[in-house]
């Protein structure tokens, strides 16, 4: 009776397993196929694996996608450092610090995390026209330099808050400043939230298209997301298997991350649901 | 010891070490606010700046070319009284959110239940229940989604090869299009998943076990211990899902092409935010739009605060 019931759970879950994943392995597999049967071909195994999608995708639009996955890298990487430095030494000020008014704008910095962007975007557009910043990725990394993602800041507060005070207190009588204990001390006992804040700021970086929308025209400094969005308007219903190609080589990066980190996203989920 | 001590001393010695623990003090203060520089500037700069500058220009007729132009509440009177779209686009988003957010949330916890029972391979289903909504923002997958629903995409592929019926262009017809954004939003019931099974394992093992023995079904445990122990998480999810629906905006767009359409069924709030803004730079009335959205936001987020004290575990006090 028992095992009839674990069966049956074990059929269920196999069963939405594949429902779910099923058009994910299509697109995958049809970027294999030629053009001709993907509509007719629902099979998540292609006959033999011919990468001629690929080659004609890459080149597809006026840039390559090597210009593209250049973009997308160098604004999430850059984003990675700006929010690991940024946000640790913010919450490194909240955790540690003494200082007058440190609960009113500990406060206030919660309260930006329930900020939605459509409030700060048009403004902020104004602000960065001025600037002379359009057409430039300043827009997309530098505010992550000024710990623009308060939701790294309360995550590593959480986490400092951890670490025992008796660790700064005696670097203090050994004659360690405020600085030195940052770096010295609290970052590298701060590696696994360092990683989490690393892996987000990557994947959600990754995937942001709103931004890159907002402030990129200049097709030369298109992301990945945006070349899929400017293919899709342009190929259109002509050229599925390319763009299941290209598509399939976006979702990559992120697919690999969550192999190699899949226990600290998992955890990093759990602890309050982060997701965009 | 000399008890009658004149007061002079004294009151010289505190006032010295006044001002020394003062001195220590602004040096603690010069110190903290030295780390919290970047922030500030950051937080000025581009979060109560920019809510203050939206706030003004929702007042002002702005085309990003000549100066603000001052009009009173005429863009909130425009909004209300005489736009079309604009009550067009709380109705998508309304309706999205009334099917997603439920629909998602009951499937999520489904799902949680049944894994949460140690079930072999239960971790392999729970990160390949994941993979969804790690994707799921992503311009690829909406891409992927616009194929799924066309007329001969995958899904009346697989209708017509499983039970021989002609299924409808479901994206282009008005009637269905909002709906495969709703199912693309229930795909990713990953994360409200992975929260509810961190959930679960809170519940004390034993009162399960004292209600088994005196003799509860499955349905009675569920109903009187595993929902009211896990109510504060569910309403977590519940408040985190709502404030993401109002956020949507990728997949509306790339499924739609950028227009909301067809015939304005997937004229998501934020996607017409951008239209006004981006589109026709109409940065006050788009400026107007984004306030009206943070007071319906706002609102939601004062009754999570309200309620918080059944809910919110966190301890957040930095002594």
């Amino acid at each position: 009776m028992i095992r009839a019931k674990t069966l049956l759970t074990h059929a269920a879950l196999i069963g939405a397993t594949f429902v779910m994943l099923y058009p994910l392995l299509w697109m995958a597999a049809s970027s294999f196929k030629p053009e001709s049967i993907i509509f007719t071909d629902l099979s998540i195994w292609p006959k033999r694996f011919d990468l001629s999608n690929y080659l004609s995708g890459w080149h597809a639009l006026q840039e390559s996608f090597t210009v593209f996955f250049l973009n997308s890298t160098l604004i999430a990487v850059l984003v990675v450092i700006g929010n690991c430095l940024a946000c640790s030494i913010t919450a490194f000020a909240f955790a540690r610090l003494q200082f007058r008014g440190r609960r009113v704008w500990f406060i206030v910095m919660l309260g930006t995390l329930m900020l939605p962007y459509h409030v700060t975007l048009i403004p902020q557009y104004v602000l960065f026209q001025q600037l002379g910043w359009i057409d430039t990725f300043l827009p997309l990394v530098v505010p992550k330099f000024l710990a623009a993602d308060a939701f790294f800041i309360f995550l590593m507060v959480q986490f400092f808050r951890a670490i025992p005070r008796e660790l700064d207190e005696a670097a203090v009588l050994d004659g360690c400043n405020p600085w030195r204990i940052y770096w010295k001390i609290m970052l590298p006992l701060s590696l696994p939230v360092l990683a989490t804040t690393a892996i987000f700021s990557f994947l959600w970086t990754w995937n942001d298209f709103l931004g890159p929308l907002v402030y990129l025209n200049d097709a030369s400094l298109y992301t990945v997301p945006l070349a899929l969005r400017a293919f899709v308007d342009a190929a259109g219903q002509s050229a599925w298997g390319q763009l299941f190609a290209m598509s399939t080589l976006a979702v990559l990066p992120i697919f690999l991350f969550f192999l190699f980190f899949q226990r600290l996203i998992i955890e990093g989920v759990a602890f309050s649901g982060m997701k965009r | 010891m000399n008890v009658s001590a004149p007061m002079g001393p004294a009151v010289l010695g505190d006032a010295h070490i006044g001002s020394h623990a003062k001195r220590a003090a602004l040096r603690r203060d010069l110190v903290g606010y030295a780390f919290l520089a970047p922030w500030l500037v950051g937080f000025f700069v581009f979060s109560l700046g920019p809510v203050l500058a939206s706030l003004y220009l929702s007042f002002t007729k702005f085309d990003l070319l000549t100066p603000p132009q001052w009009i009173g509440l005429d863009n909130y009177a425009r909004m209300f009284g005489s736009d079309a779209r604009f009550w067009q686009a709380l109705k998508v988003t309304f309706v999205y959110m009334i099917l997603e957010v439920p629909l998602k949330l009951c499937f999520a916890l489904l799902v949680a239940l049944a894994l949460d029972k140690g079930i072999r391979g239960g971790s392999l289903y729970r990160a390949l229940f994941y993979v969804p909504s790690l994707l799921g923002g992503s311009v690829a997958i909406a891409v992927l989604w616009r194929q799924l629903f066309e007329g001969n995409g995958l899904v009346n592929q697989v209708l017509l090869w499983a039970f021989g019926i002609r299924g409808p262009a479901w994206i282009s017809n008005p009637d269905t299009s909002l709906y495969t954004l709703v199912l693309l939003a229930i795909w990713q019931f990953g994360s409200p998943m992975i929260i509810f099974l961190a959930g679960l394992r809170q519940v004390p093992q034993d009162l399960y076990e004292a209600a088994s023995m005196d003799g509860a079904g499955a349905w009675r445990r569920f109903r009187k211990i595993t929902l009211p122990m896990l109510a504060p998480v569910v309403f977590f999810n519940l408040v985190l899902q709502v404030i993401e629906g109002f956020k949507a905006f990728t997949p509306a767009f790339v499924v739609s092409g950028g227009t909301g359409g067809p015939v304005d069924s997937t004229l998501f709030y934020t996607l017409y935010l951008y239209q006004e803004a981006f589109a026709y730079f109409r940065m006050g009335y788009a400026s107007a739009l984004a306030w009206v959205l943070l007071i319906v936001i706002g609102i939601f987020t004062a009754i999570s605060f309200l309620t918080s004290k059944y809910w919110v575990y966190y301890e957040d006090d930095p002594r």
